[in-house]
C-alpha cells in the first residue's frame, strides 16, 4: 500500500536530515564582508547605534554586534570568532600581552539614591564605608533614620571593577549587598526603594532616580571630561595585536573614533574621547 | 446506608461522564480513615481544588492581561514590519519575529524526531535495564542544568569547534540539546502509559514490532508526545541565556541559517534590563505572547488533524 | 488486521525490507538514540571537565562548605548558594506543586470536557511565556508588593519561590494531566461502583495508579525551578549571605553562574563550571530520592 512506502520515505527523509546536520557541521561559515563585534553588554547598545549608522553609510559591509560579556568577547577575538571585542573592564595583564585596547568613549559612574532621599552629597569615604558595611543607617550621613540597602553589580562586571578601584580601594563589598546584573536593574530597584543606594552608568540615569554629588562635584558630562569628577571608566574596543583587520573592520574603527561616530556616542550620554 | 443516599446526587452529577450506576455497596475501609462523611469531604476538597485551579488560572490570566494592556497600544503595523533603530529605542521587531521562528522551529525540528525515536528505542526496543535507567536518570539531571551552561557549551562546541559561527544553526542545535531531555522523558512517559494489552493484541495479530510501534503504540501515545513537543516549542521560544552566545544578538533579517539572529525574548531582555525603552519592551513582550499563542494554536490544530486522520 | 490488507501490493524492495525490517529499523533507531544520548553525555562531560579540576584543587569539602565567595582573591566557597537553591526550590515546589497538581486533578476529574479543552492548552501556553517576562513582572509587581507589605528588600526567597512556582506550574500540570488521564477508565468505574465517592476514587485509586507519572511531573518541574536562571537573577537579590528568613535576599547556584559567567576568566570561570557540577550533583541526589521514594511506596503497595 502507498502508506507503506510513505513510511519508508519518512524514515529515509529522517536519515537524510541527520546526514544534512552532520554535513552542515562540516562546512565553515563564510565571513566575507561581515565583521563580528562581541562582548560587554553595557557597551552593546552603544555599539549597535554605531553599527546601524555605519551599515547605512556602507551598504556593502556588515557589522554584527553581539553581546555575551567582556570575557566572551575577548575569548572570541582570541579564537578568531570576532574581529573586535567590546570590554567594559580593564584588560588583565595576561590579556594585554596579545591584545590591543582602544578607548572609544568615557563613561561617568553615578551614585544613585531614591528620588525622595534627603541626602544629596556624599564623600568617597562615606560611600566606601556604606558599601563596606560600617555605615548602616542613612541618619549617619545626614539623612532620615532608615537602614541603608546596598545595591552592587556582579563580580567581574566593568562597572563594579571601576567602582572597586575608584571608591572601594579594593576593600570587599559587604556580603549583605544586593547584586544586580544590569544598569536597568539597579535603576529599577533604586526607583522603588527609599532605603537603596547603588551605582550605575551616568548616561543611563533619568529623572526616576536621584544622582548624588561626590565630594561636592556634580557628575555632569563636563566634569567627567575635565577630570574633576572622580568616578570615570573607559569603554574599550579590543583587537588582537598584529592581527590583519578586514577593510570593513578598519573603516568601522575609524568611524567610531571620527567626529561623527563620537557625536553619536555623546548623543547617547557617553563622554567623547576627542 | 444513609450516607450513600446523601452522596447519590453527587454521583448522579458525574454519572453522565462515566455511566457508572450509583453505588450500592458500602466501603468499610474508607470509613475507618475518614471522620468527615465522604460526601462532605468531597464537597470541601472539590471546592478547594477548584479554588486552587482558579487562582492559578487567575495569576496566569493576570500576567497575560498585564502584558497586553501595557504592550498592545504600542504594537502598530510599523512595529511589526520595521527593523529596530537606535539600539531598539525606535523602530520595530520584524527581524526578531523571523529570528524567533527560525531558531525555535529548527530546534524542535531537530530535537522532536530524535527525541521521540530515542524514547521509542528506550521503551520498545530494549529491555528495561541498568543502562536505560541510567539514561533516563541522566536526562532528568540535564533538565535542571541552567541554560547558560548549554549556551556556553554551544558557543565552544557548535560555534567555535565546529565552525558554525554565531548563527541560527548553532542556536538551534544548542536549543535542541536543551529540550531533548524533556521530549525524551514526556514521550517515554506517554509510550509507557499505553496498556500492555494493546501490544499483545498487535503481536497476536502477527504484526512486526515496527508495525506495532507505529500503528498501535504511537497512535495511543500521540497526545502525550504532542504535549512534550508543545512544551519544548514554548521553552525554545522563551529561551534567552542559551541563545545570547549561540544565535547571537544581531537585529537584522538573517539571509541564511549561518547568519546571526536575535530572538524576541532576547530583544525584550535587552530592552527591559538595560533600561533602553519600556514601551518597546512591553510591546515586544506582547508580540512574543501573541506569537506563542499562535504557534500553540497551530500545533494543536495540526495535532487534532493528525489524530483525526490516524484514528 | 490492517497490516495484512497492505500485503499483496508490496514491491520486491518492500518485501525485502519487510524480511529485514526488525533488524533494519532497530539498528536505525539505535543509531538515532545513541546520537541523542551521546549529545547529552558530551555536554555532561563538558561541564565536569571544565569544573572538576578547580574543585579538586580547592578541595571539594571546602568548596561546598565555605561561605567565602571572592573570586578576585581566589576564594571559592558556595555554601550560601547551595542553601539558597535549596530554599528557593523547596518554596517553588510547595507553591508550584500544589497549584500544578490541583489544576491537574481538577482538569482530569472534576471538570466538564469543554472546559478541559480550553484550560489545558491555555496552561500549556504559559510554558511558552519567557522566563524573562515572568522575572520582569516579578520585579515590577511582586517585589514592590513584598517590600511595602511584608518588609525587607522585596527581592527575597519568597519572591523567587512564587515566581518559580508559577513558572513550573505549566510543566507540572500538563505532565500530571497526561499521567492522570493514562489511568485506565476501568479503575475509576470500578472504584465508583464499589461505593467510593468521586474524591475517594481520585485520592485512593487514580492518584496512586498514576504515581510514577506524577513523580516525573514533580521532578521535571523541580528541574525547571532549580535550573531556572534569568527570572531568579531578577527577583532573588543575589546577596552572598545564607538567607535567614523567607524575606531575606538569596543567591542561587544558577544565578551565581549566570551573573558572573559573562565576565569571568581563568579560575573564576572554572569555579563557575564547578558550581554547575555541584548543581548537577544536587539534582542527581534529588532525583534519586524521588525515585527511591516512589519505588518503595509502590513495592509496599504491591506487597500489601
Amino acid at each position: 500500500m502507498a502508506s507503506e512506502y510513505k513510511r519508508y520515505a519518512r524514515a529515509l527523509w529522517l536519515l537524510a536530515m541527520l546526514c544534512a546536520c552532520c554535513a552542515l557541521s562540516g562546512c565553515r561559515r563564510n565571513t566575507a564582508g561581515g565583521v563580528n563585534v562581541m562582548g560587554s553588554t553595557s557597551i552593546q547598545p552603544f555599539a549597535e547605534v554605531l553599527a546601524d549608522e555605519f551599515n547605512s553609510r556602507h551598504p556593502s559591509s556588515r557589522i554584527d554586534v553581539q553581546g555575551g560579556g567582556s570575557t566572551m568577547g575577548i575569548q572570541s577575538v582570541t579564537n578568531n570568532l570576532a574581529q573586535i571585542a567590546m570590554c567594559s573592564r580593564e584588560l588583565k595583564s595576561s590579556e594585554s600581552r596579545y591584545l590591543k585596547p582602544i578607548i572609544i568613549a568615557l563613561d561617568g559612574m553615578a551614585v544613585v539614591v531614591h528620588k525622595d532621599n534627603t541626602v544629596s552629597n556624599l564623600t568617597r569615604e562615606q560611600v566606601r564605608e556604606m558599601f563596606v558595611g560600617n555605615i548602616t543607617n542613612w541618619s549617619q550621613v545626614g539623612g532620615e533614620d532608615r537602614p541603608i540597602r546596598l545595591i552592587t553589580r556582579e563580580e567581574g562586571s566593568g562597572t563594579r571593577e571601576a567602582f572597586a578601584k575608584l571608591v572601594m580601594n579594593n576593600q570587599r563589598v559587604s556580603r549583605k549587598a544586593l547584586t544586580q546584573e544590569s544598569n536597568g536593574a539597579v535603576k529599577e530597584l533604586v526607583r522603588g526603594d527609599r532605603a537603596a543606594i547603588g551605582y550605575m552608568s551616568l548616561g543611563l540615569v533619568n529623572d526616576e532616580a536621584k544622582i548624588v554629588n561626590i565630594e561636592g562635584i556634580v557628575p555632569s558630562t563636563d566634569n567627567v571630561r575635565n577630570g574633576s569628577y572622580p568616578l570615570v571608566r573607559p569603554f574599550l574596543f579590543v583587537v588582537r595585536m598584529g592581527a590583519v583587520l578586514s577593510p570593513a573592520a578598519k573603516e568601522f574603527l575609524e568611524f567610531v573614533l571620527s567626529p561623527q561616530g563620537q557625536h553619536l556616542l555623546v548623543e547617547e550620554g557617553l563622554v567623547s574621547v576627542l | 446506608m444513609t450516607r450513600q443516599a446523601i452522596s447519590n446526587p453527587l454521583h448522579a452529577d458525574e454519572g453522565a461522564d462515566n455511566g457508572a450506576p450509583p453505588p450500592q455497596i458500602n466501603a468499610p475501609r474508607h470509613r475507618r480513615q475518614l471522620r468527615i462523611p465522604p460526601d462532605v469531604a468531597q464537597r470541601i476538597v472539590v471546592g478547594g481544588l477548584w479554588a486552587i485551579a482558579m487562582s492559578a488560572v487567575a495569576v496566569l490570566l493576570f500576567i497575560i492581561v498585564f502584558i497586553m494592556v501595557k504592550g498592545l497600544p504600542h504594537v502598530t503595523p510599523e512595529f511589526l514590519l520595521q527593523a529596530p533603530a537606535k539600539g531598539g529605542r525606535l523602530g520595530g521587531v520584524s527581524p526578531m519575529i523571523f529570528g524567533t521562528i527560525a531558531v525555535a522551529g529548527l530546534a524542535v525540528l531537530i530535537a522532536g524526531p530524535i527525541g521521540v525515536i530515542t524514547a521509542i528505542y528506550l521503551t520498545e526496543y530494549t529491555r528495561e535495564s541498568k543502562l536505560t535507567a541510567f539514561i533516563r536518570f541522566g536526562a532528568d539531571c540535564l533538565a535542571g542544568i541552567p541554560s547558560i551552561i548549554f549556551g556556553l557549551f554551544g558557543f565552544v562546541f557548535f560555534a567555535d569547534t565546529l565552525g558554525l559561527g554565531i548563527s541560527i544553526i548553532s542556536g538551534a542545535l544548542t536549543l535542541a540539546l536543551m529540550v531533548l531531555p524533556t521530549i525524551i522523558r514526556t514521550s517515554e512517559e506517554a509510550i509507557r502509559a499505553v496498556p500492555a494489552a494493546f501490544r499483545d493484541v498487535s503481536f497476536g495479530l502477527g504484526s512486526t514490532r515496527w508495525q506495532m510501534v507505529t500503528r498501535v503504540v504511537l497512535r495511543s501515545a500521540l497526545p502525550g508526545i504532542g504535549t512534550g513537543i508543545v512544551l519544548s516549542i514554548g521553552r525554545s521560544i522563551s529561551e534567552t541565556a542559551a541563545l545570547m552566545l549561540t544565535s547571537g544578538m544581531v537585529a537584522r533579517h538573517p539571509s541564511s541559517v549561518f547568519d546571526s539572529a536575535r530572538t524576541l525574548a532576547l530583544h525584550f531582555f535587552t530592552l527591559s534590563r538595560e533600561g533602553i525603552s519600556m514601551p518597546k519592551a512591553y510591546a515586544t513582550a506582547a508580540v512574543l505572547v501573541l506569537a506563542i499563542l499562535m504557534i500553540n494554536l497551530l500545533a494543536y490544530w495540526f495535532m487534532r488533524r493528525f489524530i483525526a486522520r490516524v484514528r | 488486521m490492517r497490516a495484512s490488507q497492505g500485503m499483496p501490493k508490496r514491491s520486491p524492495l518492500g518485501a525485502w525490507l519487510d524480511r529485514k525490517q526488525d533488524l533494519f529499523i532497530s539498528s536505525i533507531l539505535l543509531v538515532v538514540a545513541l546520537s541523542a544520548i551521546s549529545g547529552l553525555v558530551v555536554i555532561t562531560a563538558f561541564i565536569f571537565k571544565e569544573g572538576l579540576p578547580i574543585m579538586l584543587q580547592v578541595g571539594v569539602g571546602k568548596f561546598v562548605s565555605s561561605s567565602d565567595w571572592y573570586p578576585a582573591e581566589g576564594h571559592f566557597g558556595i555554601f550560601p548558594m547551595i542553601m539558597g537553591s535549596l530554599a528557593v526550590t523547596a518554596g517553588a515546589l510547595v507553591i508550584g506543586g500544589v497549584l500544578g497538581l490541583g489544576c491537574a486533578v481538577v482538569l482530569t476529574q472534576f471538570c466538564p470536557r469543554w472546559a478541559v479543552s480550553i484550560l489545558k492548552p491555555s496552561i500549556e501556553l504559559l510554558a511558552g511565556i519567557p522566563s524573562v517576562v515572568y522575572g520582569f513582572i516579578g520585579v515590577v509587581i511582586l517585589v514592590p508588593m513584598i517590600r511595602v507589605h511584608l518588609g525587607g528588600p522585596g527581592l527575597s526567597v519568597l519572591a523567587s519561590s512564587i515566581v518559580l512556582g508559577i513558572m513550573m506550574l505549566p510543566t507540572v500540570t500538563s505532565i500530571s494531566v497526561d499521567a492522570l488521564q493514562a489511568v485506565p477508565k476501568a479503575y475509576r468505574d470500578g472504584s465508583i461502583a464499589l461505593g467510593a465517592t468521586h474524591w475517594q476514587t481520585t485520592r485512593m485509586v487514580i492518584l496512586k495508579a498514576s504515581r510514577s507519572g506524577l513523580v516525573a511531573a514533580m521532578i521535571l518541574g523541580m528541574g525547571r525551578a532549580v535550573g531556572e536562571t534569568m527570572a531568579v537573577i531578577m527577583v532573588a537579590g543575589n546577596t552572598l549571605d545564607v538567607p535567614d528568613s523567607i524575606l531575606a535576599p538569596v543567591r542561587t547556584l544558577t544565578s551565581n553562574i549566570a551573573l558572573e559567567m559573562g565576565y569571568a576568566a581563568g579560575d573564576h570561570r572554572k569555579a563557575l563550571f564547578a558550581t554547575g557540577v555541584v548543581l548537577f550533583v544536587i539534582i542527581m541526589i534529588l532525583n534519586t530520592i524521588a525515585l527511591t521514594v516512589s519505588r518503595r511506596r509502590s513495592r509496599r503497595k504491591s506487597g500489601a
